[in-house]
């Protein structure tokens, strides 16, 4: 049984703990509203930018010579996997959701025999993911010093990963993020960049579109618009990834505040409990001594 | 006769600016400037570093452009850019700070006669802005 004061101590030090995470929870919420804001402020143009690609690669009709960003290698053996993380922790399974989706993929990819290799960006995948992957992670990239997501830093990864390519470093590229659903769910992600997939083709295309005039060709066009793809939907993975980030940070702190809310009432509790003990022991113990005189 | 049509730029961080009231548009096209006009075929080029120029019924907007793709489509001229600034908003020091960046990089002798071409380019376009 601990002592009044062991208890009484306990009690202020969870207090304060819950002060620093209801704090925490509005930072987050605060942020929260802007990661939001610029991800919707961000959407028009990689949403553009697939319109364009996807007109484009309908009008490619030499397949075989179109550009190898976009058909791929024609070889599976070398997959680069980029993971993107935060560089903070205390929000929630956010690093974790993605680390298991990314690791279940690396798992895929070395039981088949192929050849794996990771990039990291944001310090924490590279920290749950050292230990495991070392000899994988080829590079490890952090925009710790940056304080918003720029596009800047994210043509900068998408420019390794296209020197990368040109140097035939690999075959295969994904990317993994969080994608932001809402404050409560975020959907841990697995893209594809290289090749394009050309999946969701079919959507809202019709027989309309082929008739576009193009200055100077396609070709040239599509080798020069596929890098720019590649930055802008690593852009967007960032976006996405920061209003997650935040989110889960908020849902973290707040259910955290309420845990130490309700850690306060029981120690209370339990606190006036020993205490009342403490005062009816004394009582009888001033009754007894009475009684015996 | 209603001889308008409509305009979004867009920059990756956001939408730039977006009108539906401009009667003609003049792009810096990578093969030479293209003005454009209402019904105008479909087409996607590309820009070299250079000036757009949009001209609505009530005014006249510049904005530097350094790269991007551009598509015009039922009307709508959608352009795609990662740096853009408004003629009217020009920051001297950006402009001659980017004047002495395509400088030192055409300096540099292993660049190929397509990159020179565009930097030459650009350096024209950036000291005609801050002349003005």
């Amino acid at each position: 049984m601990p002592s009044l004061d062991d208890l009484r101590k306990r009690i202020t030090s969870v207090k304060s703990t819950q002060k620093i995470t209801k704090a925490m929870k509005m930072v987050a919420a605060a942020k929260l509203r802007k990661a939001q804001e610029n991800a919707e402020k961000g959407r028009p143009y990689s949403e553009k930018m697939n319109n364009v690609i996807l007109n484009l690669s309908k009008s490619i009709t030499d397949k075989e010579n179109a550009p190898k960003l976009l058909v791929g290698t024609g070889e599976e053996k070398v997959h680069l996997c980029i993971v993107l993380t935060a560089d903070r922790g205390l929000c929630g399974g956010f690093n974790t959701n993605i680390i298991k989706k990314a690791k279940s993929y690396f798992e895929k990819i070395i039981s088949e025999n192929k050849t794996l290799k990771i990039i990291t960006v944001g310090s924490k995948g590279y920290d749950q993911l050292k230990r495991q992957y070392k000899s994988y992670i080829v590079e490890n990239i952090s925009f710790k010093e940056s304080k918003n997501i720029n596009y800047f830093d994210a043509d900068k990864v998408g420019k390794i990963i296209i020197e990368k390519f040109e140097k035939n470093e690999f075959d295969v590229c994904a990317i993994f993020y969080n994608k932001f659903k809402n404050v409560i769910t975020q959907i841990p992600q697995e893209q594809q960049l290289v090749p394009l997939n050309e999946d969701k083709d079919d959507k809202d295309v019709s027989g309309n579109d082929n008739d576009y005039e193009f200055e100077p060709d396609e070709d040239e066009i599509l080798s020069n618009l596929l890098p720019k793809n590649i930055s802008t939907q690593i852009f967007k993975a960032m976006l996405e990834n920061s209003a997650s980030e935040q989110g889960s940070r908020m849902t973290a702190m707040d259910n955290a505040t309420r845990n130490a809310g309700e850690l306060v009432d029981r120690l209370t509790i339990e606190y006036n409990r020993s205490r009342q003990a403490a005062i009816t022991k004394e009582l009888i113990e001033i009754i007894s001594g009475a009684e015996s005189l | 006769m209603n001889n308008l049509f409509n305009i979004d730029i867009v920059n990756p961080e956001q939408s730039f600016l977006s009108k539906d009231n401009v009667f003609e548009v003049v792009i810096p096209a990578v093969e030479g400037e293209i003005g454009i006009l209402k019904d105008h075929i479909p087409i996607i080029s590309f820009l070299k570093p250079g000036i757009i120029r949009v001209f609505s019924e009530s005014e006249e907007q510049s904005f530097y452009v350094e790269d991007g793709i551009v598509e015009f489509k039922d009307n709508t001229l959608s352009v795609l850019t990662s740096s853009i600034f408004d003629l009217k908003d020009a920051d001297k020091n950006f402009v001659s700070e980017s004047i002495s960046g395509a400088e030192a990089e055409l300096s540099k002798d292993n660049i190929d006669d397509q990159k020179r071409f565009l930097l030459n380019h650009k350096v024209e376009v950036l000291k005609s802005i801050s002349i003005n």
